[in-house]
């Protein structure tokens, strides 16, 4: 035992999957620790924020100002003016403004805004351009123009009596604030999602919440699988005939179909997050109890077996001390499997709408789902979907990984 | 002298056939057989002619596609789990490969603590029960001080083969069906087991059915040798006369087929 753990933790697959899996495991775990909020609070008012810190507004401008001797321009002209937006200024340049490609270097944003300014004009001859894109140029004109104005921001206040606005304060634009005595503040790491949930920690509660999913399918799959597999193997004859019978009629229909069709039967309401692990572990137990059973088969037959039924041991004793402990490995592997294909199914369901359905927990699924329905690929909010992706394929990467590392110690014949 | 001994394992008619329709294979055909008290019985014959299959037959271990098995004069029941066990208490094994007939979960002191339950010594004080296994291993010179706690894979070929003698001490079956227990062990082991079970024998007067490939050794060791060829006895009666006398071809060709010192081996009748 103790030399099988060994030889387990030498196998470089087994101990980088299981890394990976311990580090979200314990990310899960640790995380909420830290960071203490509801995971599902809606923080921001609106769909999809982007990831990075966000100042409070007031406490910026009511706090400590400093003037800073620097270029403040060339910055902030990068940051209105898009790559793209130079592109089509550099498009509309060349086509129709008669400056030669070579006098544009698009690294040099005032630059190019000093060329545009001499060059463009609404009304030009405009050929092979159609009305709409004219109409773009129109609006990067204006941009442009506005981006320019370096005009100071005037703050006003009300006058609670004649309700006219007092002019309290000018911002320059070189004036600056020292985020530390920014009072409110809050990171996005990952952004908000539709609901304006914190990505981040939806993310680790959803993980969690998925490898409990996978757990329950896991183990429901695998204690079915085993039981029918054991069963079936060791008694052989008529049992076997007809536990095979049910198992090839689950193996004909898609169990995916099956799960689409009891979780749809089961109903909205009903469906929590361990109903949906339940409902996934039984409808994919068949491929355990066809191995299970090969494996007892072939095993039913040694002389240990044989031994043991001529000392007088019972037939369950005989499955549970002479046949199990063979097939423990071979257990250990299908359960990590079972996980593993339990999370995906989980995500499957939920990107249906037929997951958990309940508004108090996250799972991968419902994130994706969530992401999909709220059209965050077509907006370019990656961060609601693409760090779901990357942890589903991380878990299941990292479980895979476990069991072909486990695969190679078991079954010599696969060592490098 | 066979005569004289009580009928302990007779058989007619005894078949298994394995399979269906085109696919049926006759792995026993049709033989009779009738092993006497305290006799050691060979049964010789080349691999796949059926000899492990009746040997599982005989243990009970497969069920008897048709004929009948007498046990002990009466015909041998065991339909129910419990008859079995009942059964099993006359008849025990000693299988070919040691390496594969343990356990290798279980340590040695239950492999043997089994036997003495099943005769009955479930509620025996631990002291007896010691005492017991310390004969039972001191009889096939083992010391059981230093297996206690161990694992059967722990041991060599021979000692493992041992421990199974060790078993059959403690059970003290009516007959043991010894399939092959020496193919697997050294030339040195093999006479010590061999000598064992012979002590065995006559220590608690066992009936011994020696399976084996090893006419020589048939000869050696046994009262009276059934030869199988195809799954039938081609000729079966006293070791002398079948194997200084054989009138069966089969039976010519295996006694050719050992090799012997100091003589050219002739391959062409291989």
């Amino acid at each position: 035992m103790k030399n099988t753990l060994r030889q387990v933790f030498h196998s470089p697959k087994f101990v980088i999957g299981f890394v990976i899996f311990a580090a979200l495991l314990l990310t899960t775990i640790i995380y909420p620790i830290i960071v203490t909020a509801d995971p599902l609070e809606m923080v921001g008012n609106g769909n999809f924020f982007k990831p990075g810190t966000y100042v409070s507004v007031k406490d910026s401008v009511e706090g400590t100002r400093y003037t800073l001797n620097v270029d403040v321009k060339a910055g902030s002209l990068d940051s209105k003016i898009s790559a793209e937006d130079k592109e089509s200024m550099k498009e509309w340049l060349t086509k129709f403004g008669g400056v030669a490609e070579a006098d544009i270097n698009l690294e040099d944003t005032e630059g190019l805004i000093a060329l545009w300014e001499a060059n463009y004009s609404e009304d030009a001859d405009q050929p092979g351009l159609t009305a709409s894109r004219k109409k773009y140029f129109v609006r990067l004109n204006k941009n442009i123009d506005g981006v320019l104005l370096d005009s100071d921001v005037i703050i006003a206040q009300k006058d609670p009596e004649t309700g006219e606005l007092v002019e309290s304060a000018t911002i320059g634009s070189k004036e600056f604030v020292n985020t530390k005595d920014v009072a409110n503040k809050k990171t996005f790491i990952l952004g908000t999602d539709n609901f304006g949930r914190d990505v981040l920690t939806e993310l680790v509660d959803a993980t969690k919440t998925s490898l409990r999913v996978g757990l329950i399918a896991g183990i429901i799959a695998t204690l079915i699988g085993l039981f029918l597999g054991l069963i079936s193997g060791y008694m052989g004859g008529v049992v076997d005939d007809l536990i095979m019978f049910i198992t090839n009629m689950f193996t004909v229909i898609p169990s995916f179909v099956l799960l689409i069709l009891i979780s749809y039967s089961v109903g909205q309401n009903a469906r929590g997050v361990n109903l949906v692990g339940i409902i996934i572990g039984l409808t994919s137990w068949t491929w355990t109890t066809r191995s299970v059973r090969s494996q007892v088969i072939s095993l039913r037959n040694r002389d240990h077996v044989n031994l043991s039924k001529l000392s007088g041991h019972s037939m369950m004793r005989i499955v549970l001390t002479d046949i199990l402990p063979y097939l423990a490995s071979y257990v250990v592997m299908a359960f990590i499997l079972q996980i593993s294909s339990g999370i995906l199914s989980e995500a499957q369901l939920s990107m249906l709408g037929l997951g958990p359905s309940t508004s108090n927990a996250a799972t991968l699924g419902l994130m994706m789902n969530w992401a999909t329905a709220y059209a965050a690929p077509l907006n370019g909010s990656w961060w609601a979907y693409f760090p779901v992706v990357v942890t589903i394929a991380l878990i299941a990467f990292s479980l895979n990984l476990m069991n072909t590392g486990l695969d190679q110690v078991f079954n010599p014949q696969l060592r490098d | 002298m066979s005569e004289k001994r009580a009928q302990c394992l007779t058989g007619k008619g005894v078949t298994k056939v394995f399979g269906l329709g085109d696919k049926k294979t006759v792995a026993v055909d049709h033989v009779d057989f009738d092993f006497r008290e305290g006799e050691i019985i060979s049964i010789v014959g080349e691999s796949g002619s059926g000899k492990t299959t009746l040997s599982k037959m005989l243990l009970g271990l497969i069920s008897v596609s048709e004929g009948e098995v007498m046990f002990q004069g009466k015909p041998r029941d065991i339909s129910t789990n419990q008859k079995k066990k009942e059964y099993w208490k006359g008849i025990q094994a000693i299988f070919q490969d040691p390496f594969s007939s343990y356990n290798t979960f279980n340590k040695i002191d239950s492999v043997l603590l089994d036997c003495i339950n099943m005769r009955g010594g479930k509620s025996l004080p631990y002291d007896q029960k010691f005492e017991m296994m310390r004969e039972a291993c001191s009889f096939v010179n083992l010391e059981f001080k230093e297996l206690t706690n161990k694992y059967p894979f722990e041991l060599s070929g021979g000692q493992m083969q041992r421990l199974m003698i060790a078993r059959i001490f403690l059970l003290k079956p009516k007959i043991l069906l010894a399939d092959e227990p020496t193919s697997m062990i050294d030339a040195c082991s093999r006479a010590t087991i061999l000598d064992m079970l012979l002590k065995l024998r006559d220590e608690i007067n066992m009936t011994i059915i020696f399976i084996t490939h090893d006419i020589g050794l048939a000869y050696y060791i046994s009262d009276s040798v059934y030869i199988m060829e195809h799954g039938k006895f081609v000729e079966h009666g006293k070791a002398e006369d079948v194997i200084l006398h054989p009138k069966a071809t089969y039976t010519q060709r295996l006694i050719n087929d050992v090799p012997k010192i100091y003589e050219e081996w002739d391959l062409s009748t291989v």
